[in-house]
């Protein structure tokens, strides 16, 4: 590695490090407006116009306010968490290819490229773990204990099926790679239409990984105070806070590069606009953006699960629908070789739908059993 | 990446604690509890279900791990990797069928 290579390399990690902090600032204001709309109200708009100012001033804020420091805590580790948990999070999004080769000034648009690329994020994504169950433990509170072991067990229990929710589009792209994933749904289309349940459980997970509303339990504020965030204060809270907002950005781009295609766009647009499915970092862009805003939309659609459902849900639906995806891609690609994708797409959709057929008839006669009983 | 992210994570930290007022008191430096004097220790004994979980996590997750290289190399084998993957999970089943039978997936 020459000089001027490492010095680019630090520069892209610069800025892509400062581009999600942005990103992240003004996730929130886009986040608490959004949400106010969804529930008739307006949203913080005071400071500057439209509120754009306002995540300036909560940053200020933070910094400034007082760094508490409970005596029961471990003075090492406690330090140490909220350092973890920010790290793992900016560093995964390196991984991600935001466009061609040599497209970024001359320079590649990425900072580093792995022929491991998704088991290198999942497996950094998961280090994560590590920040949340150290800050609760470090605290010395209960509801930090209690917040950071929920967190925990649900994190690495959606792991699982995260990981295997892949194997399915391992199998069809025969590589892991994110650039080859990207470039193979640039020749025979985007893996969301053959892959849709490797999509689904994907989509779910990623959603528990990062603890979002409907998973976000370990916030789950009537039951536990803050969860294992109860004894930070100032920045070190921020810093949690920034960590589970760039996991979020991140998981948008992961689903977005692996099942829509990446920084690629829809190749039929370019009958209207020449060479716009080409267009570099627009396409990322937006699907990130989207998926942000489900992110946001499902907050404000969904109640909290309980913690058994949501336990029940990861072990018993979530691991063998996965495996049963991985399965099926298996004996597509190896039994019926040259068959064209699009057929195992369709029987992906056939057999999503009869599974949430099937899983509406139980939650009825579920509900029937509760209600039975309930009339004794 | 990874120096760049770990800089500024600690630059904020030594930011936060040198910025800001320091007024400590002994009530305020007390664990949480709701306005109660804190009972007890928090490093308290916790579930032993949390641990059952983490392990079969640990197991679990290294037999995916282990079909991450049969998924990528898949379409050198063709059918005999489709076979192969079939014994593999039929495996995994196996025990992932033992620990649902013994109840341990069962939060209460």
């Amino acid at each position: 590695m020459t000089a001027a290579h490492f010095w680019i390399t630090l520069l892209k990690a610069v800025l892509v490090a400062l581009a999600l902090l942005t990103t992240f600032a003004y996730m929130t204001l886009v986040e608490r407006r959004l949400l106010a709309r969804m529930q008739i109200r307006r949203g913080p708009n005071r400071v500057g116009p439209l509120g754009l100012l306002q995540p300036l001033a909560d940053a200020i804020k933070s910094v400034f306010k007082e760094d508490v420091l409970a005596t029961n805590r471990d003075r090492v580790v406690f330090f140490l968490a909220p350092l973890i948990s920010i790290t793992t999070a900016l560093t995964v999004f390196g991984a991600i290819p935001a466009g061609r080769p040599g497209g970024f000034f001359g320079a590649n648009p990425w900072v580093f490229n792995l022929d491991i690329g998704v088991i290198f994020i999942l497996a950094f994504t998961s280090l994560g773990v590590y920040g949340i169950f150290l800050a609760g433990w470090a605290s010395g509170s209960k509801y930090s204990l209690l917040g950071g072991l929920r967190s925990s067990a649900q994190v690495i229990s959606y792991e699982l099926g995260q990981g295997l929710s892949i194997l399915g589009l391992l199998i069809l792209v025969g590589s892991a790679n994110l650039r080859s994933i990207v470039h193979w749904q640039y020749h025979h289309g985007w893996l969301i239409a053959f892959q849709l349940i490797g999509f689904a459980c994907f989509l779910i997970s990623s959603f528990a990984e990062t603890n979002r509303t409907p998973f976000d339990l370990p916030e789950a504020e009537q039951e536990l105070v803050a969860g294992y965030l109860t004894e930070y204060s100032s920045l070190k809270w921020a810093l949690f806070q920034m960590s589970e907002y760039v996991n979020m950005i991140t998981a948008s781009a992961l689903i977005s590069t692996l099942f829509l295609g990446g920084y690629r766009g829809p190749a039929f647009l370019d009958a209207v606009v020449p060479g716009i499915s080409g267009w570099p970092y627009l396409w990322l862009l937006l699907k990130i953006a989207l998926f942000l805003f489900l992110f946001i939309w499902v907050r404000a659609t969904f109640p909290r699960l309980r913690y058994d459902q949501l336990m029940r849900f990861g072990w018993k639906v979530l691991f063998p629908v996965a495996l049963l995806n991985a399965l099926l891609t298996a004996a597509f690609v190896g039994l019926l070789p040259g068959l064209s994708p699009w057929i195992l797409g369709l029987v992906s959709l056939l057999i999503l739908i009869a599974l949430l057929a099937l899983g509406d008839r139980l939650l009825a006669g579920n509900r029937k059993l509760a209600r039975g009983s309930a009339g004794d | 990446m990874l120096v760049v992210a770990g800089a500024i994570g600690l630059l904020a930290l030594i930011v936060g604690s040198l910025l800001g007022p320091k007024k400590g008191s002994r009530t305020k430096l007390m664990p949480y509890e709701s306005g109660n004097d804190p009972s007890g220790t928090a490093r308290e004994r916790f579930p032993v279900h949390f641990y059952i979980v983490a392990m079969l996590f640990i197991v679990f997750d290294i037999e995916t791990a282990f079909f991450y290289p049969l998924a990528v190399a898949f379409k050198q084998f063709g059918a005999f990797a489709f076979w192969e993957a079939l014994v593999f999970v039929i495996l995994v089943l196996i025990g992932y069928f033992y620990v649902l039978k013994r109840g341990v997936l069962d939060w209460r």
